[in-house]
């Protein structure tokens, strides 16, 4: 029974890591649910073994449902009749078979009829759905829209929505427009509050929208007239049962084709204000643009893991030259590169998960009584530190996925280029992930703050107060030469006083700070199982060439050639 | 049809499916120590058909019914797992060594306690592919039978099934009560349910529970019981269960190994296809 969770031993290594303790204690609030509900946990150990249960459920889903569909999927598409979507016939079983299973609303509280997991489990969840069907996950992984109904909206839209998740409803998040991508303080949808009806009532167009035709959708309006920027924008949530929003057409994209991007029309719509007039963007459209870019790094983990996988199945059948390709210093390095990046990104990737998973576990304990001082404490640091590590994490792991699809058609040869093998369609799908949910550039605008706040750099220091094993030692050395250097750089670049060369140089500082967060999250996993050395050991020289690269760059950047490089 | 009771016949069998060079032991008995044992396949299937008519109709019930040792009680959370509501295991010395006749005898009986309006077992076990089981049971009963089911919907109160044949498809109709089995070309069963799984993973049996060491046992963390009959249970006459109820006798067993013998490797050449039909014709195999 092929089973994509079983069959990859990191995702129980992330899931066992030392810190999960204190993260179920707490999001299971010292595992109170246990009287009230047959299926909660009664301790640490009980809920650990839940998650490896339900994660064991999806990974045989994954491996015998979706990743078989994906093909089908892929030609056939949604499809737009009457101004709705009918999705591609896999991807309809897809979401029942997930739907029965159960696994929809996987973190919602209990009350909501969801599972109560913490971001980990959920996220590698995420990872291994994409790994199976990245254009799925975003169906899958909109139920994200949960958690922001669930941290902003009023207990009686909660109680309408939410439990509606658990029985497969869909869900989606309407902000970008024709004029507003990048710039989501351009949205021009108008909400109006119509006196007499005693209803919010939306009129406009959205485009791009992925998922456009869901069951509940949280929708970006301008519902302050007069306003032109932020802060005349709400947050509000649309049930299609309601009606009023007509899919005008689905794009033909390059890749997640099984996604339904869609252009919507909105024409009196009703709808049901989500929290505060005016927080929709500077507040709630934030909170959910970070769960969506920890998703897109879920995603871009299991699509880089789905071309490795191909890439070293592939090698190591195909012959030439009398023996199988993999074993060819030209191919083995490739695919010992792609394993090692893999691997330093999904460190990433949930230590990343686990600051998020504090910050919001002590953020709904806060709702219920008071946080001592060193709690309080503990809920800022997470908070900065999910902060600074989500754009990281969206940067590097949709970048590396990229490269890492790249690669793998590269290793197939002409073979790749054909579409008789799934590297051509996993390459294709690798493609979005460093545009949606903000594009790299802006990953590193967002990123930047770490690196010239400290942010980063004090948690380096933190890493490299932890003790190792001795034969660990050389390499940690290197990691805080790196360090010294990087604090230099940043210094230097900082020191100028101009902004426009801390923009220039910020995607290589914000880089070279990643290089050496998953230098030490690698040194971590060594320390926690020795099998893992060979891995640091791998990594570290490459982040020390690539970090040089960049140092040197930066230390001999003039500022005048700033100049120059207007003229492109 | 509202309110009907379903019972489900399932079985514990090793895997076949994948069976390696150490499968058998010396003296021709299948090594259960190296063979995972699961829920039988095709019983599955008949677990699936229970479930849909469950969702469909108001009321329904899924009971499993399994015959086996003390470990076999796994197949009875399998069931709970993908959303039957309760199961029985029968389990008890006097029942070792039976054939399917014996086996059957004691199913009967369970299954005339359990009182339901039809039971749904898979086809055939993958360890004695008898197919036997399934009809013994209804004439045990005296329940009329439908064999090899695909799929199944209520009209009125009469069952409606779709048979798959070696030639096509049969649609009958049938009254309750009823046996049916199963075919593997039903539906596939539906993964288990993450929240009946966090519920039912420590459901127990009495004898599971006073021969397990783990700790949440003892913390009593398992607070739901698994039903176990013996053969006290159904009132069953011990002299028509295990060896001495089971008239059937192996003689002799005899390894098979298949070997490709005068094979033959052809391209998708048209020469390669068109000398293939032509030898084909010409030994009648086809034509």
């Amino acid at each position: 029974m092929a089973n994509f969770y079983t069959d990859n031993k990191d995702l129980r290594f992330h899931l066992r890591h030392p810190a999960m303790e204190k993260i179920v204690r707490l999001k299971e609030m010292d595992y109170r649910d246990k009287e009230k509900y047959d299926y909660a946990p009664h301790d640490f150990e009980d809920a650990m073994d839940n998650y490896d249960k339900v994660l064991e459920i999806i990974g045989a889903i994954c491996a015998e449902v979706i990743a078989p569909n994906a093909e089908d999927v892929d030609l056939e598409g949604p499809t737009v009749t009457g101004g709705h979507v009918t999705y591609a016939r896999g991807t309809r079983e897809n979401h029942e078979t997930l739907t029965k299973a159960g696994v929809i609303g996987m973190n919602f509280p209990r009350q909501y009829d969801g599972l109560n997991f913490p971001m980990v489990p959920y996220v590698m969840a995420a990872e291994l759905v994409s790994r199976a069907d990245a254009g799925f996950a975003n169906i899958w992984g909109l139920q994200d829209c949960g958690e922001t109904i669930l941290e902003f909206a009023s207990d009686e839209i909660k109680q309408e929505f939410l439990p509606r998740f658990n029985k497969g409803a869909t869900a989606s998040m309407d902000l970008t427009e024709p004029d507003a991508g990048s710039d989501l303080q351009a949205v021009q949808l108008k909400a109006h509050y119509d006196e007499e009806r005693g209803v919010w009532l939306l009129n406009g167009v959205k485009r791009f929208i992925t998922n456009g035709d869901a069951e509940i959708s949280l929708v970006l309006a301008r519902s302050e007239e007069g306003t032109s920027d932020g802060r005349g924008l709400s947050l509000f949530i649309y049930d299609r049962a309601d009606g009023g929003v007509i899919v005008r057409r689905i794009e033909n994209k390059m890749g997640i084709k099984g996604s339904p991007t869609c252009e919507l029309a909105f024409r009196n719509v009703p709808v049901k204000l989500i929290g505060e007039r005016r927080l929709g963007l500077i507040k709630y459209v934030m909170s959910l643009m970070n769960g969506a870019r920890l998703g897109v790094g879920a995603q871009s983990v299991g699509i880089a893991q789905a071309a490795y996988e191909e890439a070293r199945k592939y090698a190591s059948e195909r012959k030439q030259f009398g023996k199988t390709i993999d074993q060819f210093p030209a191919v083995y390095e490739i695919l010992t590169l792609m394993k090692v990046r893999l691997a330093a990104m999904r460190s990433l990737l949930y230590e990343t998960a686990r600051f998020v998973d504090t910050y919001k576990a002590w953020s709904f304990i806060a709702a219920e009584r008071q946080l001592t001082k060193e709690e309080r404490d503990d809920l800022k640091i997470n908070t900065r530190l999910a902060d600074i590590y989500t754009p990281m994490v969206k940067l590097v792991s949709s970048e590396w996925c990229n490269s890492i699809a790249y690669d793998a058609v590269q290793i197939h040869g002409g073979a790749g280029f054909i579409k008789d093998f799934p590297v051509e369609r996993l390459y294709r799908d690798a493609r979005i992930t460093s545009i949606y949910e903000g594009t790299s550039q802006l990953q590193v605008v967002a990123a930047i703050r770490g690196v010239t706040t400290g942010g980063y750099l004090n948690q380096i220091r933190e890493y490299e107060k932890r003790e190792l094993r001795p034969e660990l030692d050389h390499l940690k050395k290197e990691l805080v030469s790196l360090t010294d250097d990087y604090e230099k750089r940043v210094a230097q670049v900082v020191s100028a006083g101009n902004n426009e060369l801390t923009d220039f140089h910020a995607r290589r500082l914000v880089e070279m700070a990643a290089n050496i967060v998953m230098g030490y999250l690698l040194l971590d996993d060594a320390q926690r199982d020795a099998c893992r050395t060979s891995l640091a050991e791998l990594f570290i020289p490459l982040a020390v060439s690539e970090n040089r690269v960049r140092s040197e760059y930066i230390d001999s950047f003039e500022e005048k050639l700033l100049g120059l490089y207007k003229i492109g | 049809m509202n309110g009907i009771k379903i019972v489900v016949l399932a079985k514990q069998v090793p895997d076949t499916r994948n069976v390696g060079p150490d499968a058998m032991k010396a003296d021709g008995t299948v090594n259960r120590s190296v063979l995972p044992a699961i829920f039988n396949p095709e019983d599955l299937n008949a677990l699936e058909q229970a479930l849909r008519i469950k969702e469909r109709y108001e009321g329904v019930t899924v009971t499993l019914l399994t015959m086996g040792p003390v470990r076999a009680a796994e197949i009875i959370r399998e069931g709970l797992y993908r959303g039957a509501d309760d199961g029985v295991l029968l389990t008890d010395r006097a029942f070792a060594g039976s054939d399917t006749l014996a086996t059957s005898y004691a199913l009967a009986l369970a299954v005339r306690r359990l009182a339901p309006d039809l039971v749904i077992g898979g086809r055939q076990a993958i360890d004695g592919d008898t197919a036997q089981v399934g009809p013994q049971v209804a004439e045990k009963l005296g329940w009329p039978q439908v064999t090899y089911a695909e799929e199944m919907h209520f009209e009125g109160d009469k069952l409606i099934i779709r048979r798959r044949l070696e030639r096509g498809v049969e649609t009958v109709s049938a009254p309750l009560p009823l046996v049916v089995t199963v075919n593997g070309t039903a539906p596939a069963c539906r993964y288990r349910n993450a929240r009946l799984v966090m519920k039912y993973k420590y459901a127990r049996t009495d004898t599971e529970l006073q021969t397990e060491s783990s700790d949440y046992i003892a913390a009593g963390r398992s607070s739901i019981r698994l039903t176990e009959w013996g053969v006290d249970a159904i009132g069953a006459d011990r002299e028509q269960l295990g060896l001495s109820g089971s008239p059937t006798k192996v003689k002799e067993i005899e390894n098979i190994i298949l070997q490709a013998k005068e094979s033959k490797r052809l391209t998708s050449s048209d020469a390669d296809v068109e000398s293939l039909v032509r030898e084909l014709l010409e030994d009648h195999t086809i034509g």
